[in-house]
């Protein structure tokens, strides 16, 4: 970590955030779902899309997606981040834009993404299909494991003989998160979910259930990036960007070196040295939760327990409301949104909390949050760290 | 130490080794560099950055490092097996363990490599090792 890095930490702030079309967005586009929620960030920052003159985002399908995203808002970006490392790109956007904000290449960052994965009639199922022909992996499609789950069942498995962690320890965290979602009027899924419940449901690929699986769902989410002078004079309370880290390892789960440590130790530790914190001092934890494993290896990975003992950490409520660290304070991916990458919705969920607006889940006083992408499988890791201006 | 033709008319390391599979060879690289084994097969070293890889023929054994049962349904063929092996030269790769019911593939278990060739595609399969444990 250089110096100056450090030097640029509380640099930069989140002045908007919004999300659009969660759940099911019938009829509509995923660029239109993206547009919608850009504009609304925009909004929210109290600019307009007219002031935009950074651009970072990025598509399941699309390769070339921010020339269709730029042309479609109508801006003509000096800046231009279109990195695309699966779910974890709209965390590892954020230290490129604040690097750029603050060599004045740009004065406004948008990153933005939309999906209609649930309900377009080119979804999920058939975006899979086709990967197989853009993006091989002919060492391991021949075997035919579901991916991307069955990669994060083998962890899951190694885990479990590693560290003797159980299913029930699974199904902690889909519990959980059904717990937090359950104060979240915006939520997928808020119905009562028990232990019981996920030991029950259908196998997808040992030792995954369904219920230990993300959703599936529409939805759009952004938010705008500004110089922290600037923040100070919007209308919304300035969440700064403490630190920002990136680390990627690999692309296929083969070829993951433990599949019990992840790369976020890396991007955990960039993000932690840039923002002189370690995870004591955080108050609320948003970890990409696309299988229940993610958040045991994370808690782990990220410092909040030592490695191999995120199941006892998540035992009887551990990170449920009312537990000893308030996670996935939306529901996560698990129970609140999934539309296909869910970084976006890390980052929105930590900046509503440092802001105070989230009602009956609102983590009283908190004044730092961890947002944590996860792309591919298990492949690239990025680590935000944000605070109020009590801890600048 | 076999050497397949690596020369600009045979292509790449992809297709040397899917043609060495379909003629019922698994091999595996090993750098002339650093010494260090390779797989899969790549133009340069993931190791030291050498470009000089060979093929070398794997003992064939090795251990089950992680487990998953893919739940199809029955009838659609079945549940089925995804292992992660890590042959005893020190490499990793996604296979299947065959001759085993799936809920008794586990973490651990030493087996051993074969090549199942099937419509001139090749396939590296593992077959578990006799109980009583790995040979010398």
């Amino acid at each position: 970590m250089s110096a100056s890095l450090r030097e640029l930490r509380g640099s930069v702030a989140v002045a908007g955030v919004a999300i659009f079309g969660c759940g099911e967005a019938h009829g509509y586009t995923e660029m239109e779902v993206l547009a919608r929620a850009a504009h609304g960030a925009v909004a929210d920052a109290g600019l307009k899309l007219t002031d935009i003159d950074g651009l970072c985002t990025a598509s399941v399908g699309a390769t070339m997606w921010p020339m269709p995203v730029a042309e479609y808002l109508g801006i003509r970006p000096t800046f231009i981040n279109g990195t695309m490392l699966g779910g974890s790109s709209f965390v590892a956007h954020l230290l490129s834009a604040l690097l750029a904000l603050q060599a004045h290449q740009c004065n406004a960052v948008l990153v933005c993404y939309g999906s209609t994965q649930r309900t377009a009639q080119f979804g999920r199922k058939e975006v899979e299909a086709g990967r197989k022909f853009v993006d091989p992996q002919p060492y391991e499609h021949p075997y035919a494991p579901m991916l991307p789950l069955s990669a994060y069942a083998l962890a899951a498995s190694r885990h479990m003989h590693q560290y003797g962690t159980t299913r029930r320890h699974l199904a902690e965290v889909a519990v959980a998160a059904r717990a937090w979602a359950a104060k979240n009027p915006e939520a997928f899924m808020r119905d009562a979910l028990t232990i019981e419940d996920v030991l029950d449901s259908r196998m997808i690929s040992d030792p995954l259930t369904v219920r230990d699986a993300c959703l599936v769902t529409d939805g759009g989410g952004a938010y705008v990036l500004v110089r922290a002078e600037r923040a100070r004079e919007l209308p919304k309370k300035a969440v700064y960007v403490l630190g920002n880290g990136t680390a990627l390892w690999h692309r296929q789960i083969s070829s993951m070196p433990d599949l019990t440590v992840t790369a976020a130790t890396q991007s955990g530790r960039a993000a932690y040295q840039m923002a002189g914190m370690t995870a004591k001092d955080i108050d609320v934890v948003q970890l990409y939760d696309a299988f229940t494993i993610n958040t045991l290896l994370f808690l782990e990975d990220l410092g909040f327990c030592r490695k191999g003992e995120a199941g006892a950490f998540v035992e009887n409520g551990g990170i449920a409301p009312g537990g000893r660290l308030p996670v996935n304070t939306n529901g996560g991916g698990l129970s609140c949104t999934h539309p296909g990458m869910y970084g976006v919705f890390t980052m929105i969920e930590a900046v509503r909390q440092l802001r105070g607006e989230c009602g009956e889940r609102q983590v009283a006083g908190a004044r730092t949050a961890i947002a944590h992408g996860n792309g591919g499988t298990l492949s690239s890791q990025s680590t935000a760290i944000l605070g109020t201006d009590d801890v600048l | 130490m076999n050497q397949p033709k690596t020369d600009k008319s045979s292509g790449g390391v992809q297709a040397a080794y899917h043609a060495l599979l379909a003629s019922g060879r698994f091999m595996i690289q090993r750098c002339a560099d650093c010494r260090r084994p390779v797989f899969y097969p790549r133009e340069v070293c993931p190791h030291c950055g050498g470009i000089r890889l060979e093929w070398t023929q794997p003992c064939g054994e090795g251990t089950v490092y992680a487990v998953t049962t893919v739940r199809r349904k029955a009838d659609a063929g079945g549940a089925y097996n995804v292992s992660l092996i890590d042959l005893d030269e020190g490499v990793r790769l996604m296979s299947r363990v065959e001759g085993l019911a799936v809920d008794d593939v586990r973490t651990g278990q030493r087996v051993r490599a074969r090549v199942v060739v099937s419509n001139g595609v090749g396939l590296v399969v593992f077959d578990p090792l006799d109980s009583k444990g790995p040979t010398t």
